[in-house]
């Protein structure tokens, strides 16, 4: 069974799913960034393949993802990097990028590449869930891979229950209409939409993302779907550790998550 | 083979709607309603009154017999750059402007490079009271200032573009971001052919105009009503696409996209996509663009902010891909020449964008004689502060 499905299958709330962009603050930071999170009780770890134009994506995440082109990160590294990571954890990884990677790289050798890496499952929010299915989804079932497709305030129901029906992963619940990283506090308008949401009894689990940052965010958001998804927030912590600090950052951001202080 | 977009927004390979869920609904929307909307008898009344009102439309079709004689053919320019606002990208903000009138729309954003699309859209927004921001490469705010001015005392808001190159490309993806946070009451009005389905060929409509027209002038010179060949030039590519559309099946007559070179197609600062492009996506379409390996979008140059893009739109991709255009590339050094000989030929200041097509005739064969019609998309009063940097050299 897939990590993903395994996970959901065990876990059924206040799953923490941490996202980072590979290569930031420094080129190597990977692996020690992904066994502190495993470590420190992460459920989920979202690796984002850093892009030119992240166009989802709201300030910290644009310049964490320039700082580490600047770095160097490419996808062949990359790969090697998660490789290394996969021996020193066993959470599901899920990398997150923009179409167009992976369009370059070769979308079959891209599956062959990620699955031989340890990868359980992509996020491409700029690839519809309609040209998946037509062109994709064979190949990805073909290698186990799993997706998520995100859900907004403004999805029609109808076009829910398709993303439902096509989806064997979680599904990804943009919080508001925001890019990542814009909001801070959750209102009364977005619980109305995380019930209705919870209502329609969808068949995959769903995690809730854009704008959850902290302790307050993070539960309030499981109150609704089955975990949430930290990164603008992450990242801004990592910023300006340096390499050694890395540990103590991860350990002290996920205490706060989930303690509400640092360990 | 057709040129016109199938169903699915794709011209042959290229084309499409890659685009976030956050966009999902109003780009569902758009393409649901464009055709409607547009071909309505009440929409079409409006738009026709206010190009031909308001714009000043049919834009002149001027045989340049100076500019003819130098390059031994003839050669007519059609006058883009006597619209109001100095350019063609009017065309696109007037009907889009009324589109999204009709869906309801209260707040309009808009990216721009040389600041022709922002000051046609500011205008526009200023003439429908409806609130209007133009993102704008912070780079390119400090080469097109006055621009710049006339978008402010249209009461437009200019945020600029601080990503990446600070140019065209950023400006798009900020613009985007702005769309992705206002969905209910936001219209984008995207200023080329470029971005997810229906835009590319929505705006092809709009500015279609231009060869409409150019097939009704024709016939006051020459015994067609069309040219041997048709010259424009080609950042995002809505003045081609203009000019080329009422001729894209009748292959007798050859369509020349001029792209800008920048500094020289292999110099590293170039902007030349047909050449250093490949098959990619760039804002929600798939294209050709500039790109690495890797598939990170490359930062490319040209003194021309209208053409300092390293995208072109789906249906250039097409038509080049399939032969059915050619593509050239001009230099800076050689656009600004082409300008300053217009400028002394004829007495028209071409906008730098434009130069580039004049520049083509140093680079493509034609017979003697030959009719030919070039888009003069624009006006030059913009770029001035760049010409005259080369007025002694010229």
């Amino acid at each position: 069974m897939n990590r993903i499905n395994l996970l959901f299958a065990n876990k059924k709330n206040n799953i923490l799913n941490i996202y980072f962009t590979a290569g930031h603050p420094h080129l190597e930071d990977t692996v020690a960034i992904i066994q502190s999170l495993t470590e420190a009780g992460a459920d989920l770890v979202e690796i984002g393949m850093p892009y030119s134009d992240p166009l989802a994506d709201g300030p910290t995440i644009q310049a964490s993802s320039a700082q580490a082109l600047r770095n160097g990160m490419n996808l062949g590294l990359l790969f090697n990097q998660i490789k290394d990571a996969r021996t020193k954890s066993s959470i599901p990884f899920i990398m997150m990028g923009y179409f167009n990677q992976l369009m370059q790289y070769g979308i079959e050798r891209f599956m062959a590449k990620a699955k031989d890496s340890g990868v359980d499952g992509m996020i491409i929010p700029d690839l519809p869930v309609e040209e998946f299915e037509k062109h994709y989804k064979e190949l990805f079932d073909r290698y186990d891979m799993n997706i998520s497709f995100l859900i907004t305030p403004q999805t029609p129901e109808a076009r829910i229950r398709h993303i439902d029906a096509v989806s064997n992963s979680f599904i990804y619940m943009v919080s508001s209409n925001a890019i990542t990283g814009a909001k801070s506090n959750i209102d009364a308008e977005q619980e109305e939409y995380f019930t209705r949401i919870e209502h329609m009894k969808l068949k995959n689990p769903r995690l809730i993302g854009f704008g959850i940052s902290n302790k307050t965010t993070f539960d309030k958001a499981c109150g609704f779907a089955q975990g949430a998804i930290i990164g603008s927030a992450f990242i801004q912590t990592l910023d300006k550790a340096k390499q050694d600090e890395i540990k103590t950052k991860v350990n002290q951001f996920i205490s706060s998550v989930r303690n509400g202080s640092p360990a | 083979m057709s040129y016109a977009v199938d169903t699915k927004g794709f011209y042959g390979n290229f084309g499409g709607a890659y685009i976030p869920e956050m966009l999902q609904h109003n780009v569902e929307t758009l393409r649901d309603r464009y055709l409607d909307i547009i071909n309505d008898p009440s929409f079409k009344k409006e738009f026709n009154d206010l190009l031909k009102n308001y714009v000043g439309r049919p834009s002149p079709l001027y045989e340049a017999k100076r500019f003819s004689s130098k390059y031994g053919a003839r050669i007519f320019l059609k006058r883009e750059d006597l619209n109001h606002t100095g350019a063609h990208k009017i065309n696109n903000t007037i009907g889009q402007i009324l589109l999204a009138e009709r869906l309801g729309k209260k707040r309009i954003i808009a990216e721009t490079g040389a600041g022709q699309h922002g000051v046609a859209t500011a205008t526009v927004c200023a003439l429908k009271n409806i609130e209007c921001i133009v993102y704008m490469g912070a780079v390119d705010i400090e080469r097109q200032a006055p621009n710049v001015a006339r978008m402010k005392m249209l009461g437009a808001t200019v945020v600029p573009a601080t990503s990446g190159s600070q140019t065209l490309k950023d400006a798009t993806n900020e613009a985007i971001r702005d769309w992705i946070q206002n969905p209910a009451d936001t219209h984008y009005i995207i200023g080329s052919v470029v971005g997810p389905h229906p835009y590319p060929d929505m705006v092809a409509r709009f500015q279609s105009i231009i060869s409409e027209e150019i097939r009704q002038q024709l016939p006051e010179y020459i015994d067609a009503d069309k040219p041997d060949s048709i010259v424009a030039c080609v950042g995002g590519g809505s003045n081609a696409a203009g000019a080329f559309y009422h001729f894209l099946d009748d292959r007798a007559v050859r369509l020349v996209a001029v792209e800008a070179a920048g500094e020289g197609i292999h110099s590293g600062r170039s902007a030349a996509t047909s050449v250093l492009g490949t098959e990619g996506i760039i804002h929600g379409s798939r294209t050709l663009l500039m790109q690495t390996v890797d598939g990170q979008i490359v930062e490319p140059h040209s003194i021309s902010a209208g053409l300092d893009y390293p995208g072109i739109g789906p249906l250039h991709a097409h038509l080049i891909k399939s032969g059915r255009a050619e593509a050239i590339s001009i230099t800076d050094d050689h656009a600004v020449k082409a300008a300053f000989l217009l400028t002394r030929l004829e007495g028209i200041i071409p906008a730098l964008e434009s130069a580039h097509a004049l520049a083509a005739l140093d680079v493509m064969s034609y017979r003697p004689n030959e009719n030919i019609v070039i888009c003069l998309s624009g006006r030059g009063d913009k770029d001035l502060a760049t010409y005259m940097k080369y007025l002694d050299k010229i």
